[in-house]
């Protein structure tokens, strides 16, 4: 193992100093590993809160800040973070109006966030979650944990954090949140494995020649291994599941989201966004947003994933509203 | 033996600390085949945040006791083990009471109390592949133990064999909860980490009360 670290057990915790370093629009509490923004908790302002394993900044650490999330609770290394910590973030952040917590499904952040939930609504605070399941590359969800929650967390932070900004309410927002979720779908792919720091070696072989097609954002595999394809091919395999899933058909309009899995070079995701954007257009999509970037990563995995998110007036508007966080940041 | 003693319960829990430790790697190794690799890492840095809590404290009663190691587990794990051991340990507790002492089918009705817990939390079916494959074998068999006569000594024995029993039944199992079920077919033929982690509680029972 190669990283830019000093002891594998302190990743997280030395990860939050520099953050604070470098963004002192930040708060952080270093004893319960809370981001806040500095402002928090804006009064009759429903608060936001997301959490989940480290690993995949920027999300969502680097999304906390005006017009999105009012903290950001990060766990160990792919590990949900604790109820205790949620609990505390949410008081923190309760401006009087109830507070969101944005799920992503995995069964530990949704028992983590459950037992959080619990624990606040025992001290009297509003809580109502939203759960991001949007990884089509999870087929049998019935006898599953269920699909799993992606890109579109990323995408959901955005909209929901810019209409929490605009004064609505914690049931409107839920509502929003889910028509964000019911209109968003995902599936990515894998070039190699990440390494856990504290694990040391890589989480799973993959072969110099072999790519793996539906990669969770842990490294858990996918729907199936094959031969390394070219940029076209890998759009064309991880995009049609996806616009399937929907189904999309001619004429929709879409936010077309491009992410890196952390190890792949913008050059690389530029190519694979040329890539879907023709995909797109060849099935008589419209595409009025995009984003290309690292935004939902898995340590040093290579790979990508692309998000499609069906746009109405209403979703693009928020998604332009001005966005103030180390990870987006547009109009503010 | 004919109670257990808050004294005992701890050297249970001092016990599968020691085992969590030993079974690190081991448990993070079954972890990488079917999960997020880190199921050894977590559970290492849970138990030893309880053993540091059981050598900062002195408890009078089971139930302050497991009170604390629940949460100091909810709080220290994170994952879907977190919530799970931790509601586990807070519902033998509750169970148990404010008292010094259990006798064998007390420990009975607090170990069946926390499976209870976990079957609340995880919602898992029998042959989900979870620790739960483990875990309710393990309490059927020594409330059953203890229901024909055994002495404590027998039934820990008895869990043991049936926990060890229910965490190699998960090998040929598919998984259909927590993130091994994501792999589908592909999650058969491999044992789970949290049954794994399950057996070795009741190995740290045997160890240090039988």
């Amino acid at each position: 193992m190669k990283k830019l670290i000093n002891a594998p057990d302190a990743v997280v915790a030395e990860a939050l100093l520099g953050m604070e370093a470098a963004h002192p629009e930040l708060s952080i509490d270093h004893e319960l590993q809370i981001i806040y923004r500095a402002d928090a908790p804006v009064a009759g302002k429903v608060g936001v809160i997301s959490g989940g394993g480290s690993g995949h900044e920027p999300m969502h650490g680097g999304y906390v800040g005006t017009g999105m999330l009012d903290a950001a609770c990060p766990g160990a290394v792919f590990t949900s973070p604790t109820p205790d910590q949620m609990l505390a973030a949410t008081k923190k952040v309760d401006g009087g109006r109830g507070v969101l917590h944005i799920v992503k499904n995995y069964t530990g952040d949704v028992m983590n966030f459950e037992m959080a939930a619990e624990l606040a609504a025992a001290e009297g605070i509003e809580v109502k979650s939203v759960v991001t399941n949007d990884d089509v590359a999870v087929e049998d969800s019935l006898y599953t944990a269920g699909r799993r929650g992606v890109g579109v967390t990323v995408l959901l932070e955005k909209i929901v954090g810019a209409a929490a900004e605009e004064g609505r309410s914690l049931d409107d927002l839920v509502a929003l949140g889910e028509k964000v979720n019911a209109n968003g779908r995902s599936m990515g792919m894998a070039l190699t494995s990440c390494i856990v720091p504290a694990a040391g070696t890589p989480t799973f072989d993959l072969g110099e020649g072999e790519m793996e097609i539906g990669i969770g954002i842990h490294g858990e595999p996918g729907r199936y291994r094959e031969p390394m394809g070219s940029a076209a091919q890998i759009a064309q395999r991880i995009l049609d599941p996806v616009i399937h899933d929907f189904p999309l058909k001619r004429g929709a309009t879409v936010l077309a989201f491009v992410n890196g899995m952390g190890g792949t070079p913008l050059l690389e995701l530029y190519l694979m966004y040329g890539e879907v954007a023709k995909l797109l257009d060849d099935r008589g999509i419209t595409v009025a947003r995009s984003l290309v970037g690292n935004y939902i990563t898995s340590l040093e995995m290579a790979g990508c994933s692309v998000t499609l998110l069906r746009l109405d007036d209403e979703l693009a508007a928020l998604w332009d509203a001005p966005v103030k966080t180390p990870g987006l940041r547009w109009g503010a | 033996m004919t109670c257990v003693t808050v004294g005992d319960l701890e050297a249970w829990l001092r016990e599968y600390a020691g085992l969590i430790r030993a079974n690190k790697e081991a448990l993070t190794q079954l972890d990488s085949a079917i999960g997020d690799a880190d199921h050894g890492i977590n559970m290492d840095r849970g138990m030893q945040a309880v053993v540091a809590a059981l050598d900062g404290t002195e408890f009078a009663h089971v139930a302050k006791l497991f009170q604390k190691v629940g949460m100091t587990l909810v709080s220290t794990v994170g994952g879907a083990a977190g919530p799970l051991y931790g509601t586990y340990f807070l519902r033998f507790g509750t169970e148990a009471g404010d008292v010094a002492e259990l006798t064998v089918a007390e420990l009975g009705e607090a170990l069946s109390a926390g499976l209870g817990g976990v079957v609340a939390r995880g919602k898992p079916e029998p042959g989900d592949k979870t620790m739960f494959d483990a875990m309710a074998p393990a309490t059927e068999a020594y409330n059953a133990a203890v229901a024909g006569g055994a002495d404590l000594a027998a039934a820990l024995r008895a869990a043991l064999t049936a926990a060890e029993q229910g965490r190699d039944d998960t090998i040929p199992m598919l998984a259909r909860k927590g993130r091994a079920s994501y792999l589908g077919e592909r999650s058969i033929g491999h044992q789970d980490p949290g049954a794994t982690s399950t057996a070795l509680l009741f190995a740290a029972a045997v160890a240090a009360m039988a």
